[in-house]
């Protein structure tokens, strides 16, 4: 390389260049992108779980009126609800952990982790990026045109079951979704093979597979999962599009097709995609768990490999999302046996988190509260998951809040914590200035005492009956959805909270440390300056 | 040399994703196969000819018709329920009358419950297995003829069944309804 080019590399373009983003082709840049697009979306899917707790803080329609005048025409009518509740999903998943796990935190730290000096294939990295507003622009449109009737947007659940998605919903809403999850979905499959590149080819000198970080081996898995779980959703999705514009019968019975089947797909594809949510933030937590412990992390190749089993049941056992499909007794036993297993290696994830803080010298630093957060509540959702898997129980809660509390135990609450977490625990190293650590914590405790005053109460609904995806309900469950709606209020404070940190350490710009963490952080990233240099790792580092 | 290893692992990758597209379409036939070898959902056996033996174990068939939602048919069985031994053939009618002034051509859909009898429940003929034109106000008997496999005899788990009941759905098939010009409702 001659001295030109060398020089040409320590150039760090200004911030306010804006080919520097439209153009990335840097991990770093192209990772804090997805962070801001991640923040973004989650605002508006936040939003829309705002307007689901207003309305269902009292029985009868408070927000879903459908009155032509002041707020009630703003959001519509009682169609409008299924709708908002369909975004809130979509939006949540595709458009908010999704771009902050993988595409944020994994691109920010694969590579710097790895010792790799950016992802394999940069320019693909940028297209990944960049397919994704398009698609949170097709699904916010699809807000606006008409879906079933004169109703704008699409009211049929994120799960998309025909026949309500294809004979159920004739407007253009439901066609500019498939699309937008088309676009996503393309996104996600090149950001997946970028990153099964990068991390089989471009590991460091000497860093073999069996010692690299936690948060590696996790994002292996998950983007293993991506690759080969999106590509049957969108097998599925061009199905519903050919059923609905060009006269298939994949899923039509009149024409030999099978509603149900579109089930197996979508949950063939939906069940791992669950674990693509958490298991990133397996990854994160172990991280967190040894650094403030002081210890390395306990068991770390059963941790490995659990995540790797995790991932491996995740694609056997879909069909315990569809209990009540009518399934033979003996089918609901396999999938029941085969989800009660997935228990295990979660288990061992648990166990040695605890094992790992079990003598250790703890700090209880910001993200170090995320992350015991995350462990509790996830072990939470875990133990109303374990009921759930049972085809009986199932039976009756199917479709009650009691299953709307077990996956917000566990993507809400773990998923999210899990981001939060990590976002605390790298927070100096990405933008280079550090946070009000007192501000961060303040927003912890918002967000755990919110988020368990909004979900706890839900389970005891789900078991006196009460059904998801309804806009009103009967006035006897009234008194736990008014606690679930305040729990929102409590929540939404600390959204605030996190903008006042972000804008806090913005005006205050304390320079930020190459390793605030101290001996307990071991991991590549902190051997190098915060922010680390634009291009990092020209010499690659040696692993012992 | 760096980026053909790199461009070997993706294209490997690619190829991965794209073969779980193709295996997403291989499902559609697949699962029909599914269905119809393992009785998944109450799915029917088809018979060349008669069981050979006759038990002297009873069941009785119930039977069942529906229409879909604007199939302008009105559609029973003619019989509400039939007792016969297993391994002995069944016939029974099923009465369609097109109440519209149009021509209407139906398929019907069915299975049995419970659906753990299906790999048990086989039909010889039925008007299930071809399209069906009624002209209007036209009316037609239509018979299924069936038996009861006498291997149910030999599983336990089949000990509780006494009763099947076997159920059609008519669809107006799609080109018949696009010509009419109200395909989907």
């Amino acid at each position: 390389m001659s001295a030109d080019a060398a020089t040409h590399d320590d150039h760090t373009p200004s911030l306010w260049d804006w080919k520097r983003w439209v153009y990335s082709t840097n991990h770093k840049d192209i990772g804090t992108m997805y962070l801001i697009f991640a923040i973004i979306a989650g605002v508006i899917g936040g939003a829309m779980s705002g307007l689901i707790r207003w309305e269902l803080a009292e029985p009868g329609l408070q927000v879903f009126t459908g009155e032509d005048t002041g707020w009630g025409a703003l959001f519509g009518n009682e169609h409008n609800y299924n709708v908002v509740t369909t975004m809130h999903g979509l939006i949540m998943i595709f458009f908010m952990v999704m771009p902050a796990m993988i595409g944020g935190f994994g691109n920010w730290f694969v590579p710097l982790m790895i010792g790799a000096p950016d992802m394999a294939f940069p320019r693909m990295n940028n297209i990944s990026f960049w397919l994704l507003p398009a698609a949170f622009a097709l699904a916010i449109i699809s807000l606006f045109v008409p879906g079933a009737g004169a109703d704008n947007g699409f009211g049929g659940g994120w799960v998309l079951y025909p026949p309500l998605s294809t004979l159920g919903h004739s407007g253009p809403a439901m066609d500019l979704l498939i699309l937008s999850l088309h676009i996503a979905g393309i996104s996600s499959i090149l950001g997946a093979i970028n990153f099964i590149t990068t991390i089989f080819n471009m590991r460091a000198p000497g860093m073999t597979l069996h010692k690299m970080p936690l948060f590696v081996w996790s994002m292996l898995v998950t983007v293993f999962l991506l690759l080969l779980a999106v590509p049957v959703l969108a097998g599925a999705l061009t199905m519903l599009l050919t059923d609905r514009n060009f006269g298939t019968s994949f899923f039509d019975p009149a024409g030999g097709g099978d509603p149900v089947m579109f089930q197996h797909l979508f949950w063939f594809f939906g069940h791992p995609e669950v674990y693509i949510l958490i298991l990133p933030g397996f990854g994160i937590i172990s991280h967190i768990v040894s650094t403030f412990s002081r210890k390395p992390v306990f068991g770390y190749l059963g941790m490995a490999y659990a995540m790797v089993a995790i991932g491996f049941i995740g694609f056997i056992v879909w069909a315990h999302h569809m209990y009540t499909v009518g399934m033979p007794v003996d089918l609901k036993a396999y999938f029941v046996a085969a989800t009660m297993v997935i228990a295990v290696p979660t288990g061992i994830k648990i166990f040695s988190w605890i094992a790992t803080m079990w003598g250790g010298s703890i700090e209880f630093r910001t993200p170090m509260l995320w992350a015991i957060g995350f462990i509790f509540l996830f072990t939470v959702g875990g133990v109303t998951g374990v009921v759930l898997a049972n085809a009986g129980i199932d039976q009756s809660l199917h479709d009650t809040y009691y299953v709307v509390a077990h996956f917000h135990y566990v993507l809400s609450l773990g998923a999210v914590f899990a981001i939060f977490a990590g976002w605390y625990y790298w927070y100096e190293k990405i933008f280079g200035v550090k946070y009000n650590s007192l501000l961060a914590r303040l927003q912890f405790f918002f967000f755990f005492v919110g988020a368990n005053v909004i979900f706890f109460p839900q389970h005891f609904l789900g078991l006196q009956g009460m059904p998801r995806r309804y806009v009103d309900y009967a006035d006897g469950y009234e008194y736990w959805n008014m606690i679930s709606s305040w729990g929102y209020v409590i929540m939404a404070i600390g959204m605030l909270l996190f903008f006042a940190v972000l804008i806090e350490s913005m005006i205050s710009r304390r320079k930020g440390e190459a390793n605030p963490w101290g001996e307990g952080a071991t991991t590549l990233e902190w051997t190098l300056s915060s922010p680390p240099p634009f291009h990092q790792f020209n010499e690659l580092p040696k692993i012992k | 040399m760096t980026l053909n290893k790199n461009l070997r692992v993706a294209a490997t990758a690619a190829f991965g994703a794209v073969m779980m597209v193709g295996a997403a379409f291989a499902a559609v036939p697949l699962y029909d196969l599914f269905c119809r070898v393992t009785g998944y959902g109450g799915t029917t056996q088809v018979a060349m000819g008669e069981a050979g033996a006759v038990l002297d174990r009873e069941v009785t068939v119930y039977f069942d018709a529906n229409t879909a939602r604007g199939m302008p048919w009105e559609f029973e069985p003619l019989q509400r329920s039939m007792t016969i031994n297993v391994g002995e053939s069944g016939l029974a009618y099923y009465r369609a009358t097109n109440t519209s002034d149009v021509p209407v051509t139906g398929v019907a859909s069915y299975n049995v419950a419970p659906f753990k009898a299906a790999p048990y429940f086989s039909k010889i003929e039925c008007f299930c297995f071809t399209e069906q034109t009624l002209q209007p106000g036209e009316s037609i008997d239509m018979p299924v003829l069936f038996f009861v496999d006498p291997l149910i005899d030999e599983q336990r788990r089949m000990d509780d069944v006494t009763a099947i009941t076997l159920s059609y759905t008519f669809f107006e098939t799609e080109t018949g309804a696009a010509i009419r010009g109200d395909a989907a409702p």
